[in-house]
């Protein structure tokens, strides 16, 4: 498919040099850490931002913060880019690699290195999988909260470099709030650590600076997050509206109410039939929109939360109530919603989108999302966290269909859009990546962007950490290093090819 | 400085151009919102003070999207009478400075998010941080840069808000916060625990927040400081636990810590008006706001720590103390000298935190830092960073640290 993204051109100096590369980091760490066959390279070559590969020189995957250190300061004293990496589930592109660069994978160190009750706070190896903490404090009646769909295979250095959310978050916050410190790798090799058990920081908030930062500023090796008392009871509530307007309205009003549930999640017709098909979670299939409402606690808190929401939902005129009757129900609901992403991958190639609005703008950005895609002439799928107004358009396509996919691109690019000038943001929780570096511009000013520039420049004086991702590639500021002003040519180029799609 | 010096914007551009024309000319300014923590920090060495008072006014409040934004001079009471009005409330609890550190004033809503202000919710809602959505400000060279916007969620860029939060105005000068706000409990009661000692007290705190009954405020108010709050704990030490929400759910769940408490020692549980009165007062560190004398840390450490280092600081000088968020905040009322080097050595060989000299004299301040010394490669970061938000050095200067 035509590429609307362009990445940095690749050092061809570097490139060059690749079997030099290849044996100076054998000298870094041993023989089982480290991939140079392009058949083993393959399944780095991309994220969950499929529609972009590139393969890259080389990858590490290191057992040690004191190997990611050598690593990492090798490449800033050869100037070679690098890319982190997780578990690949971006879904922004943030983890693509590019021809010249080493990815740096956390894989390997997957270890939960102190769990501590009395402080509410588990230490863990930044390849650990999300869902790893909470399994491994459940039997003791903690979990951790921030839950994104992927998290049977996200890891929690992932989730940092994206500040992930995920349903849940309406209550419980997303990474940012939930982390308390990590140990990370400066650009030269330097380990700090910031943060820990106790609360707050003394000088600058470093650590809400490097959340969500997209690997940027450094390697994060270690984490220590906040661990929850497990709520007594949950109980998700299905609430189908004959209109989507109507269902947009009633989120509105149960929050404008003063009651916050743990969550409220929305989902259109299409998206109930694609979820419906795969997880039999007995979503009612004769309404045009669907919420579930989680409320947890004990059964008497349930039940008073509920009863309210249940007389908003009726003043909207709410078509199907159904309230889960077992553990077993609840959790077929909660499969359903979770597995979105991949039933609808199942049945078309999709682009998932995650601007957030304003709660007042819900319906109208919704109805405006059909008439972008429909002026396309594509299908769209709405599942997403009504509760606090980030929208999760799937638009539907066929990736063997060059046209339809530029078309689906650009519908996706004009709901981005949209999202911002509706008073909301680019992203929630997916983060900006590849895939929504060329709007940044639409969200911030010159200004805005140089700043956090700066910032950036101030963590990582030669731009060798994931380069290519967040910022424009034309107008950067800051010392860089030859490589990169070489390309401003190419980020002009990309910039003509951005503006005649928006056109 | 003469007070004739106080220049008075009262638009966004106004700040731009009083930032451009200092930087330019290399004078250094104070930065400036209702000036109740002017005392907390560094004597900043400042030719001209830039005073947010006039820069006022909710700009956007909706409250069904539980949003609010505010330009940064606005009186915190405005906001908070704004909020109560349609039942709802900053849930970070932002301590009000004023009684212990003896000043008088208006607390200003720019002035709570830089320096980062919270109060006891803050182990179940976060810090002022975690609900500050955006910022507009103005940086060191007069450029007006906005991060962040009105939405719940947004990681769209690097997270200046965060780092602007806490920054005592040395990185820029806040003109406008956008912030999450969220409804009042309908009820909150707090379930007292009498007589634990400190130690018992740790575990009694922790033994409840590990269950799940949300516990919004986690306090132990030793004997030695509960006759400071009236009749309300009886003249005995008082291991004090907050519940809120709705009437239901409050019910069950004070009848489950209660349970769990009893069995701890005794137990009395002090109803909504009490208990709004009692957190207030904890908010506002009421029982040392008396002997203003005295020098009073603040130290963040693990909550499991907070107890051990009192204990250990006992053995050594004389210091009065108080515990909030379920001990890991740990409010120290020195008998005579601040004794920095002291505390902070415990600090570090419990595990690490930070102490902070919020109520001392202008020469103490100056000699003594005010705010926990950070690890030599941090300091040089947050040495660079400064730099790029200000590179003449002329916002705040000497308020965070002496050099920066």
């Amino acid at each position: 498919m035509p590429d609307l993204i362009a990445f940095l051109e690749p050092d061809l100096a570097v490139i060059g040099r690749r079997p030099a590369i290849i044996a100076d980091l054998a000298q870094l760490l041993p023989e089982s850490c480290l991939i140079t066959e392009e058949r083993e390279l393959v399944p780095f070559d991309t994220d969950a931002f499929v529609s972009y590969r590139r393969m890259p020189l080389a990858v590490v995957l290191p057992e040690t913060t004191a190997q990611v250190a050598a690593v990492l300061k090798y490449c800033n004293d050869n100037a070679i880019s690098v890319v982190p990496r997780g578990a690949g589930t971006s879904l922004s592109g943030g983890a693509i690699p590019q021809e010249d660069a080493i990815v740096i994978g956390v894989s390997k160190m997957n270890q939960i290195l102190e769990v501590d009750y009395a402080n509410r706070a588990a230490r863990v190896q930044a390849g650990v999988t999300n869902i790893s903490i909470s399994q491994a404090v459940d039997a003791d009646g903690f979990f951790y909260a921030p839950d994104p769909s992927s998290q049977l295979a996200c890891t929690i250095g992932g989730n940092i470099g994206m500040n992930s959310g995920g349903a849940h978050c309406l209550k419980y916050g997303v990474t940012t709030n939930n982390l308390m410190g990590v140990r990370m790798v400066m650009f030269d090799g330097s380990i700090v650590d910031i943060g820990g058990k106790a609360l707050d920081s003394s000088g600058y908030d470093l650590l809400g600076l490097i959340c969500g930062s997209e690997g940027q500023l450094g390697i994060v090796t270690e984490a220590t997050v906040r661990l929850l008392a497990k709520p007594e009871g949950a109980r998700p509530v299905l609430f189908g509206f004959e209109t989507s307007v109507a269902a947009g309205a009633c989120v509105t009003d149960i929050i404008g109410a003063g009651i916050i549930p743990v969550a409220i999640e929305f989902m259109d017709k299409p998206a109930i039939e694609i979820c419906e098909a795969f997880a039999h979670a007995g979503y009612p299939m004769d309404v045009e929109a669907l919420l579930i409402v989680e409320v947890e606690g004990s059964d008497a808190e349930m039940d008073a939360m509920l009863a309210r929401i249940i007389e908003i939902a009726r003043r909207h005129g709410v078509k199907t109530i159904r309230e889960s009757q077992s553990a077993t129900e609840a959790a077929l609901i909660w499969k359903g919603r979770k597995s979105a992403f991949g039933a609808t991958g199942r049945i078309a190639d999709y682009i998932c989108m995650d601007g957030t609005v304003p709660l007042g703008q819900l319906s109208y950005v919704l109805a405006k999302t059909s008439e972008i895609t429909d002026r396309y002439g594509l299908r769209v799928a709405n599942v997403f966290h009504a509760g606090d107004g980030n929208m999760h358009p799937l638009i539907l396509f066929d990736a063997n269909d060059p046209e339809e996919s530029l078309k689906a691109e650009m519908a996706g690019n004009d709901i981005l859009k949209l999202c911002v000038d509706a008073g909301g943001c680019l992203t929630g929780e997916h983060g900006v990546g590849i895939e929504k570096r060329d709007l940044m511009r639409h969200q911030y000013s010159d200004a805005d962007l140089a700043q956090q520039m700066r910032v950036r420049a101030a963590f990582d004086p030669k731009w060798i950490l994931n380069p290519s991702k967040v910022f424009p590639l034309e107008g950067r500021n800051g010392s860089q290093t030859g490589n990169q002003s070489a390309l401003a040519e190419e980020g002009k180029a990309g910039a003509a090819r951005t503006g005649k799609t928006a056109a | 400085m003469s007070l004739s010096e106080i220049q008075h914007p009262e638009s966004e551009d106004d700040v731009a151009r009083i930032v451009s024309q200092a930087n330019a000319a290399g004078l250094p300014i104070e930065v400036r919102g209702g000036g109740t923590r002017a005392g907390l920090g560094r004597p900043s060495q400042a030719a001209s003070v830039l005073s947010l008072a006039r820069l006022t006014g909710i700009t956007n409040y909706d409250p069904s999207e539980l949003v609010m934004a505010a330009r940064a001079g606005t009186p915190l009471s405005e906001i908070e009478s704004a909020l109560a009005a349609n039942n709802q409330m900053l849930t970070f609890e932002p301590m009000d400075h004023r009684p212990l550190l003896g000043v008088d004033g208006e607390p200003t809503i720019g002035g709570v998010f830089a320096g980062n202000i919270s109060g006891p919710r803050r182990i179940q809602a976060g810090a002022a941080r975690d609900n500050l959505l955006g910022v507009r400000f103005v940086n060191g060279s007069g450029e007006i840069v906005k991060s962040g916007g009105r939405v719940m969620k947004n990681v769209t860029g690097l997270d200046l808000v965060k780092l602007l939060a806490g920054s005592w105005g040395t990185l820029g000068v806040l003109c406008e916060v956008i912030f999450k706000v969220l409804p009042r409990p309908e009820t909150a009661v707090t379930v007292a625990v009498s007589g634990l000692n400190d130690a018992e007290a740790a575990e009694a705190m922790a033994a409840a927040m590990a269950m799940s009954v949300e516990v919004s405020g986690a306090a132990h108010l030793p004997l030695s400081v509960a006759y400071r709050f009236g009749d309300t704990l009886k003249g005995e030490a008082a291991t004090v636990l907050r519940l809120e929400g709705l009437t239901p759910s409050v019910d069950v769940r004070t009848e489950r810590l209660v349970a769990e408490m009893r069995r701890r020692g005794e137990v009395s549980v002090l109803d909504a008006e009490v208990t709004r009165d009692l957190w207030r007062d904890i908010r506002d560190v009421k029982p040392f706001a008396v002997q203003r004398a005295k020098p009073v840390w603040r130290v963040s450490v693990a909550p499991s720590a907070g107890h051990q280092l009192v204990a250990a600081l006992r053995l050594k000088t004389g210091v009065d103390a108080f515990y909030d968020w379920q001990g890991g905040l740990v409010w120290l009322q020195m008998e005579a000298e601040p004794e920095a080097d002291l505390v902070r050595q415990y600090v570090k060989a419990l595990g690490g935190g930070h102490a902070t000299l919020v109520r001392a004299d202008a020469a103490t301040r100056a000699a003594v830092p005010v705010f926990e010394p950070q690890p030599q490669a941090l300091d040089a970061l947050a040495r660079r960073i400064k730099d790029q938000f200000d590179p003449g050095g002329i916002l705040n200067p000497g308020r965070m640290t002496a050099t920066m």
